[in-house]
């Protein structure tokens, strides 16, 4: 009877025992879009290594901070490893969501100096600039342009442009030179198509126009708050440049965007650069290496650009892209410390970036043979170096929600001015942080 | 009745009631065989503009919305076994290799469960209840009638949140029998109120007289009056998985990597880059035939179970 | 068929027979409402109270471990004097009554044309109601597309019946249309319904009594307005009291369609709730406003049932 029970003991252990070490499943949330695909490709030489099994929960990006967040906020423990937006790190440190990298890092030499420094800045570091590190970047992104470069090349296009405004029809330089050309370019036939000048982002619903206005509001002198005194953000969100950077947004919404742009973000901004619609696009870098392959916009027609400079020659480019973090609820912390040492690997990264992942690693993006190695590699490079996230703070999600709807109501709906839209975003954003006790 | 009605309408307006309905059944249905075309054009002519009403079809679409994908060179191509399969063959005409399933297959098969399981849940408990209202003197029928009623007035995201909690703590949240049973919470006063009209309408003294032939009251309930409140439930049940087959604000907040089902699922899938619109197509398409087989199905009851009220007193 | 309990239950006096029954009557009767009280307890009264004791205080979902204060009436105070809610009230109710009023007129009329009993009207009726089959997520979704001034099939077709050319206006991205665009998609989806219900209506009326009023010669017009309308009434105004409800939460369809846009043009209450609650986290605040749209629903809906009691009893 006892040397059954200590058998039958014995057998459950060691089945549990099995069980444990074969079962071990990781589960990665990211948003569902082009890198992810690439992402489980890149997976498999992890479970081979291994021995761990990959799970993915991939959102859409419309509710992935929604449903994300909701995850985290209610310690829910789907998640293992989260690659996470930049701005949720703030949120997700102070409310102990992510595991803190610091001792992981130092005992397995992963060195935050081996990565793009705004990406270490933007996806690791909470408080912002100091050696805090909540994630490994993971996927470098930044809002450029790409422009059909096929049709910038047409004979009869380039002379009648360069009769109209006294200059060669090249990329721009600066926005003033990027209007001037969409508005040339506003309601042309070409191919026997009308064709419009930009798509732009002007979502409303998550955070598309706060993204793309932004993008061009940094180059007009826009800045969050004072660099002397954090949160003092009167003279700082609404100064004459940040105005005159909002009204050059909505004069281009209003110029040159083809119709019914009024609520699009990157699907959008694709679909309309892809069908021909558009000679100048907004968008993610991430979008790029579709754009290449495609049948009608790829092969060497479009041209990739670094956000243009605004009217004093300041040049900033808005931030996207993620790092990957260790989700504080997850019981399997080890197993998901032992991915992010895998993915930090030269080598995973390399294969990373082969793949259409846009690696943070510095050995790979300085590689001499990187910015040849695609045709908007070295937009992406250069980009990555200007560039200027939005609030990371705990209270992101308010922050954001407020400019989306200030933002909006001007550029789209056309209500009021940008004076008055930015003053109004400076008096929402006070009220957030006097909630929060930051001011 | 003699062969001559005056309520039979006459030929001519007939024909012009005939003529208005299929004009407007044509408007209706142009959106819908819209959605149905684009599940079977390309990325290209899904998108071109202006829109294409004749095109070559695929299915391109619906390999899109069952295979995950990712971009191949050339290079990588040429050195690839040639295609296993026509979904293979057709995603590497486009540079892209598949990766592995989609999650649309899992999606599909969580609505089947959630749909039909809570459907049949709120049938169940909903015929019960009407049945009492509809017989019995209840105390406070009325009150409770309307309480039953005023529970689908609260919007949904108002009780997303404790539900969220409470879901947590029992361990219910992201799994079928939560998503059931919320469902069921819904319906079930629409449930109750379709019921209760229909078991209104089935006359009391076939009951009396079973009742007088010694048959209990559960007795008579099954044998007497659910045969005859089939249409009725039948068309209740209709309604009920229309609603909870395609819910989409409970299924966007409280489900996730197990329970979650096709309409959050649907509307983000994308392709390679944009919104990959012949695969939502494809998806619209195929998540809209299960109710419409049902609806077919029971388009008899349907109809018979709007004419019944007809013998209303 | 010849029953034991047949038998028994005759054997007994009749005075017992109908004790019992009257006991086992009310059982039944509890027995049967239970289940279904209870879960709407569980699932909706029980969640309500909730969110009735979280609107008094500044919980926030996102912030597990701050303290969480009693503050009073402030959250139902600050959402009462916010300007911005009446501005979200009123696209709800340009919402509301529009589709109601497109909904019920396009519908009845339908129903009545149904009515005429041609041949495939079973076919037809099917085929209507294939919209509402549909979910509004999905369909709000793909209407951006039919919406989509220069691929969409709306604009085209907008420009083929009436030569306004296809990429001169943006039903989703005007102010002006944009309210319309929402109407017109929930009225497409869910026409289908009304008709159904006012189906019913007609089919309910006994023939006796239009043969009644051919002896009487009153006109056509008249019968129409003297009999059909009152009694279909019963049944049209509980298809308004289920849309009505239904578009007072409208969420899916209308977020997928606009997100709110343009500005807060079709923002529409749910959309700004689930934008505090789940974005914004402001869980209390959001608590009470979900309080005051429901007190709102209810109290509209009250009102109109009595109305509706009262008109069948007439």
């Amino acid at each position: 009877m006892k040397a059954k029970l200590l058998a039958a003991t014995t057998a459950a252990a060691w089945m549990a025992a099995g069980a444990a070490q074969a079962q071990t499943e990781l589960t990665l949330c990211w948003a569902a879009w082009d890198p992810a695909n690439a992402l489980v490709e890149l997976s498999k030489d992890f479970e081979a290594q291994s021995g761990i099994k990959m799970k993915f929960e991939f959102v859409p990006w419309p509710n992935f901070a929604d449903r994300m967040l909701n995850e985290l906020n209610s310690g829910g423990k789907l998640c293992d490893l989260m690659i996470g937006d930049s701005q949720w790190i703030g949120g997700s440190a102070e409310s102990g969501h992510y595991v803190k990298l610091n001792d992981f890092f130092a005992a397995n030499d992963i060195s935050m100096d081996a990565f793009v420094p705004a990406t270490v800045t933007g996806y690791s570091e909470w408080p912002k600039n100091t050696p805090n590190y909540w994630s490994l970047p993971a996927f470098g992104d930044v809002v450029g342009w790409t422009y059909r470069k096929d049709w910038f090349e047409r004979p009869e296009i380039a002379a009648e442009f360069k009769a109209k405004y006294g200059r060669d029809l090249v990329a721009p330089q600066t926005f003033a030179e990027l209007k001037d050309i969409a508005e040339f370019f506003q309601g042309r036939e070409i191919d026997g198509k009308t064709v419009y000048g930009a798509s732009i982002y002007t979502e409303r619903g998550s955070e598309g126009i706060t993204m793309g206005a932004m993008d061009v509001m940094y180059s007009f002198g826009f800045k969050y708050d004072n660099p002397e005194k954090p949160y003092d953000m009167a003279g700082f969100v609404n100064s004459p440049g940040a105005v005159a950077g909002l009204e050059f947004y909505k004069s281009l919404y209003d110029c040159c965007t083809p119709p019914g742009s009024s609520n699009g973000y990157m699907g959008e901004g694709i679909d309309a650069y892809k069908s021909g619609q558009v000679a100048l696009q907004m968008n993610f870098a991430f979008t790029w290496p579709g754009f290449e392959v495609d049948p009608n916009v790829g092969g060497g027609k479009t041209g990739y650009l670094v956000n243009p400079a605004g009217p004093d020659g300041e040049r900033y480019a808005q931030l996207g892209g993620q790092g990957i973090s260790v989700v504080a609820y997850s019981e399997k912390q080890d197993a998901a410390l032992e991915y992010i040492k895998w993915f930090a690997k030269p080598e995973t990264q390399a294969k990373w970036w082969s793949m259409g992942g846009f690696s943070c690693l510095r050995a790979v993006v300085e590689d001499p043979g990187f910015a040849t190695s695609q045709p908007y590699a070295q937009a992406f490079l250069d980009s990555m170096a200007i560039v200027k996230d939005f609030w990371a703070e705990p209270s992101y999600a308010t922050l954001l929600q407020d400019t989306q709807k200030r933002l909006h109501d001007y550029v789209v709906a056309g209500n009021g001015t940008a004076q008055e839209a930015l003053d109004g975003l400076v008096q929402d954003w006070t009220t957030t942080f006097e909630d929060e006790g930051k001011l | 009745m003699s062969s001559y009605s005056v309520t039979e309408p006459s030929a001519r307006s007939k024909s012009v009631a005939a003529v208005l309905v299929v004009l407007y059944a044509v408007i209706t249905l142009l959106p819908l065989l819209w959605i149905i075309s684009t599940s079977f054009k390309t990325g290209p002519d899904s998108i071109s503009y202006p829109p294409k009403a004749i095109f070559s079809p695929t299915v391109e679409g619906y390999v899109n919305l069952f295979t995950n994908r990712t971009r191949a060179t050339t290079e990588q191509l040429a050195t690839m076994p040639p295609p296993a399969n026509f979904a293979e063959e057709i995603v590497r005409k486009r540079n892209e290799v598949i990766t592995g399933p989609s999650r649309f297959g899992e999606r599909f098969l969580n609505s089947v469960i959630i749909g039909f399981g809570s459907t049949f849940l709120s049938i169940m408990l909903g015929t019960l209840a009407a049945y009492a209202f509809s017989r019995f003197k209840v105390p406070l029928k009325d009150d409770l009638l309307f309480f039953i009623l005023s529970t689908r007035m609260m919007p949904p995201i108002a009780v997303a949140i404790p539900i969220f909690l409470m879901y947590r703590t029992l361990g219910l949240s992201d799994t079928h029998l939560g998503m059931i049973l919320l469902y069921t919470g819904v319906n079930i006063s629409l449930a109750v109120w379709l019921l209760k009209g229909f078991i209104d309408e089935i006359p009391r003294e076939y009951e009396e007289a079973a009742l007088i032939d010694g048959y209990t009251r559960f007795q008579a309930f099954r044998q007497v009056v659910l045969p005859q409140a089939a249409t009725g439930i039948a068309s209740t049940a209709i309604f009920c998985l229309i609603f909870a087959w395609n819910e989409y604000a409970f299924a966007v907040l409280l489900t996730s990597g197990n329970a979650q089902t096709a309409p959050p699922f649907i509307p983000t899938i994308i392709g390679v880059g944009g919104q990959d619109w012949p695969a939502v197509a494809a998806g619209a398409t195929l998540f809209l035939l299960p109710v419409m087989i049902f609806t077919i199905l029971l388009r008899k009851h349907l109809l018979r179970g709007i004419t019944f009220g007809a013998v209303r007193k | 068929m010849p029953n034991p309990l047949d038998t028994a239950a005759r054997a007994t006096p009749d005075r017992i027979a109908r004790k019992l029954r009257g006991l086992s009557d009310r059982a039944i009767a509890w027995a049967f409402v239970a289940p279904t009280i209870f879960l709407l307890l569980a699932i909706n009264i029980f969640p309500l109270i909730w969110t009735i004791r979280l609107s008094f205080t500044n919980f926030a979902a996102n912030k597990p471990n701050a303290e969480v204060k009693w503050v009073g009436l402030r959250n139902y105070e600050r959402i009462l004097t916010d300007p911005d809610i009446w501005q979200t009230m009123q696209a709800t109710a340009h919402f509301l009554v529009w589709t109601i009023v497109l909904q019920v007129l396009i519908g009845f009329t339908l129903a009545w044309l149904i009515n005429r009993k041609f041949r495939g009207n079973d076919l037809l009726t099917t085929l209507i109601v294939l919209p509402m089959m549909l979910s509004p997520a999905v369909v709000g979704n793909f209407w951006t597309f039919l919406y989509q001034p220069q691929i969409g099939l709306i604009n085209y077709a907008v420009e083929f019946f009436t030569g306004i050319p296809a990429s001169s206006f943006s039903m989703l991205g005007s102010v002006t249309l944009a309210p319309w665009a929402i109407v017109i998609v929930d009225t497409w989806m869910w026409t289908p319904f009304v008709m159904l219900i006012c189906l019913a209506g007609l089919r309910s009326i006994p023939d006796y009594i239009y043969e009644a009023a051919e002896v009487d010669r009153a006109s056509p017009w008249r019968q129409f307005w003297t009999m059909t309308v009152p009694m279909v009434l019963p049944f049209l105004m509980l298809a308004v009291l289920f849309r009505g409800i239904e578009n007072f939460k409208m969420f899916d369809l209308v977020v997928q369609l606009t997100g709110g846009g343009p500005g807060d043009t079709t923002l529409l209450s749910s959309i700004e709730l689930k934008r505090e609650a789940f974005e914004k986290w402001r869980t209390g605040y959001s608590s009470a406003y979900a309080i005051i749209l429901f007190v709102t629903v209810f109290g509209l809906a009250s009102i109109y049932v009595k109305a509706l009691n009262k008109v069948k009893e007439r």
